[in-house]
């Protein structure tokens, strides 16, 4: 049913429509939205055989977690940020131990400084935890990633993070087409769990392994993800038979047959960049994009394939790579090795930073004529940065730099009006 | 694609009257996006929300900076916050005040523009008067609706039903139906007055 709501609303229905046993969740913006909804569906009893369990931190929430799917319970959880940096000893434990938790992440910046506004630094600062790594463009695949994620992670035994921009996504009323009861239960089959605390048939989960087996161990997350690059395309073509529509797969393109520029991203932002490439199309420029649908595994031969025939690719990504640049792009940069194209990567959007069209011409403008820097900063006031370098060469005691930059732009410029 | 940004204080409903516009729009089959200019709201603090109506789907993320239209639901950010920055030329504006442009200080300002496309009207009191409390966001989406004609008032009165229910409902579609003939009288009058110049 088509349905104007917010992109935590459609969530939140999307995740009650899995039959979820157990949601344990910490409140954090901008995550907050969904499990409130959750909490007031089971509350209601709209959605039944589900426990609710308050938890009294992030950590909390992934051991509850992990303690609920390691009793066969189908089990979800969200965080954002802070929330996901602060449980990830109990992330690592739950891919370690195949457990197909499903946890939306709400991508939200990292402090210091705090930061609550969106990018992608809290999920991709997980990227090797092994955990699979879903980005939503929009709703409405936020919506669907979910129900795919429950199938895929129950499937495989490996958990799943659902990303979606925090606010620009969880804050969004857009249509969103929410599926009936029938269609999901058609799609997901209950949870058959391949290991299971059962005390009829007691079995022991976490067993300490030294270097005789641990590379062994190890090896087999790697090939489990491996199996989840053959695996997310099928489901893709699983889901449009039951659902009607496109979502998920490992990768999309548009308007990438004869593209000589061709853009790469991942979330909502590729919105902004599909309706400048239009503008640009119409100017006669050969762009196209490239959206990266499944970070974790990463689909290397898909991004080698999409993007062999362009001259030159831009990978425009809303996280940082202190000391290097970019993370998507050393990703996508190791997708084309051997091949002869330019790479630039742009780091565009971090803390919330909007990314305008008429900032996203201009980049792609000056790549198409190869004038692009390696690295480029979209949008950075380099006015207010050099004025802090020049007083830290200058007084030994300069004080905190954020709230020295945050003066030199005057206070109120904190947000956009 | 039409885009409106709302400019109110934290507590006046500033995200709800986005929300309830684009659900307005969506009743009329067509595409909405909104969504608030996500910050650390606090009560009395500025807040902008936006909402892009379109016929096809919405892909653009960035926020509204040159919008078709202003709501602005507390004349007092005219003096705190550039409310009208980005505003297409000949764009509407609908102030919730018991005011005049003139009186407001904006006389010099809107001297050129299109006198059917600014309008005020008291939202606050048509709130108080109708559902008991200061809430000026829905009386204005009727204002909206009469100013703009982009979506129509029964459209609103759908949102403000999807909303809210009883009593609070009906306050809130009597408060948006006199707002919409208030606004409605004011442009009517606009446009004698212009066709007297002529």
């Amino acid at each position: 049913m088509l349905k104007q709501c917010e992109g935590s609303h459609a969530v939140a229905e999307a995740v009650a429509l899995c039959r979820p046993e157990v949601i344990c969740a910490y409140p954090i913006s901008p995550q907050t939205h969904i499990v409130e909804g959750i909490g007031e569906m089971v509350k209601s009893g709209e959605l039944k055989d589900c426990e609710f369990i308050n938890v009294e931190s992030e950590f909390a929430a992934m051991s509850v977690a992990i303690g609920s799917s390691a009793t066969g319970a189908r089990t979800y959880t969200a965080t954002a940020s802070q929330g996901l940096l602060f449980m990830v000893e109990a992330v690592y434990n739950a891919s370690g131990l195949g457990l197909p938790i499903v946890m939306t992440v709400a991508n939200r910046a990292i402090g210091a400084p705090i930061n609550i506004w969106n990018d992608h630094s809290d999920s991709l600062s997980q990227r090797d935890c092994g955990w699979i790594q879903l980005f939503a463009e929009t709703n409405q695949e936020a919506l669907d990633l979910h129900i795919q994620a429950f199938k895929l992670a129950e499937e495989l035994s490996l958990p799943v993070m659902v990303c979606m921009d925090g606010f620009i996504l969880t804050h969004a009323y857009e249509r969103v087409d929410i599926p009936t009861q029938e269609q999901v239960d058609a799609f997901l089959p209950p949870y058959e769990p391949r290991q299971v605390l059962d005390v009829n048939e007691p079995v022991s989960i976490g067993a300490m392994v030294g270097p005789e087996a641990f590379m062994e161990v190890r090896y087999l997350a790697h090939a489990k993800q491996m199996q989840a690059l053959e695996r997310i395309p099928q489901l893709a073509e699983e889901f449009k038979k039951v659902f009607g529509r496109d979502s998920g797969g490992l990768t999309h393109t548009y308007c990438a047959e004869d593209a000589e520029t061709m853009v790469v991203a991942m979330g909502s932002v590729l919105g902004t960049i599909k309706d400048t490439v239009d503008e640009m199309r119409a100017a006669g420029h050969r762009i196209g994009v490239l959206g990266i649908t499944s970070f974790r595994p990463f689909p290397l031969v898909a991004v080698r394939e999409a993007l062999k025939n362009a001259k030159r690719v831009v990978v425009l990504e809303k996280s940082l790579a202190v000391g290097i640049g970019g993370i998507v792009s050393t990703n996508v940069r190791m997708a084309l090795s051997g091949l002869n194209l330019h790479g630039y990567t742009v780091i565009a959007g971090l803390g919330g930073r909007a990314i305008t069209m008429k900032s996203l011409t201009g980049l792609f403008e000056k790549a198409g004529r190869d004038e692009l820097e390696p690295l480029t900063f979209l949008d950075l006031d380099w006015k207010v940065v050099n004025k802090q370098l020049e007083r830290e060469k200058q007084v030994r005691r300069s004080g905190p730099a954020a709230e020295a930059m945050l003066r030199d732009i005057g206070a109120v410029a904190a947000r956009n009006y | 694609m039409f885009q409106v940004r709302i400019h109110g204080r934290g507590g006046q409903g500033v995200v709800t009257a986005a929300e309830m516009l684009s659900v307005a729009a969506f009743d009329e089959g067509r595409h909405a996006q909104a969504f608030p200019s996500f910050g650390s709201e606090r009560t009395g603090a500025p807040v902008v929300a936006f909402c892009r109506i379109a016929d096809k789907e919405i892909r653009l993320r960035e926020p509204i900076m040159e919008p078709d239209a202003l709501i602005i639901q507390d004349p007092t950010l005219l003096h705190q916050v550039d409310v009208f920055a980005g505003l297409k030329k000949g764009g509407y504006i609908l102030i919730n005040t018991n005011k005049t442009f003139e009186e407001l200080g904006l006389g010099d300002f809107l001297r050129d523009w299109p006198h059917d496309r600014l309008c005020t009207v008291p939202a606050t009191d048509l709130s108080r008067k109708h559902v008991g409390r200061p809430m000026p966001n829905v009386p204005l989406l009727g204002g909206f609706a009469a100013v703009s004609s982009v979506i129509k008032l029964e459209s609103v009165v759908m949102a403000i039903k999807d909303k809210f229910s009883g009593k609070v409902a009906a306050g809130n579609i009597a408060g948006a139906t006199e707002a919409y003939d208030i606004v409605r009288a004011e442009m009517d009058e606009a446009r004698r007055q212009e066709a007297a110049h002529a």
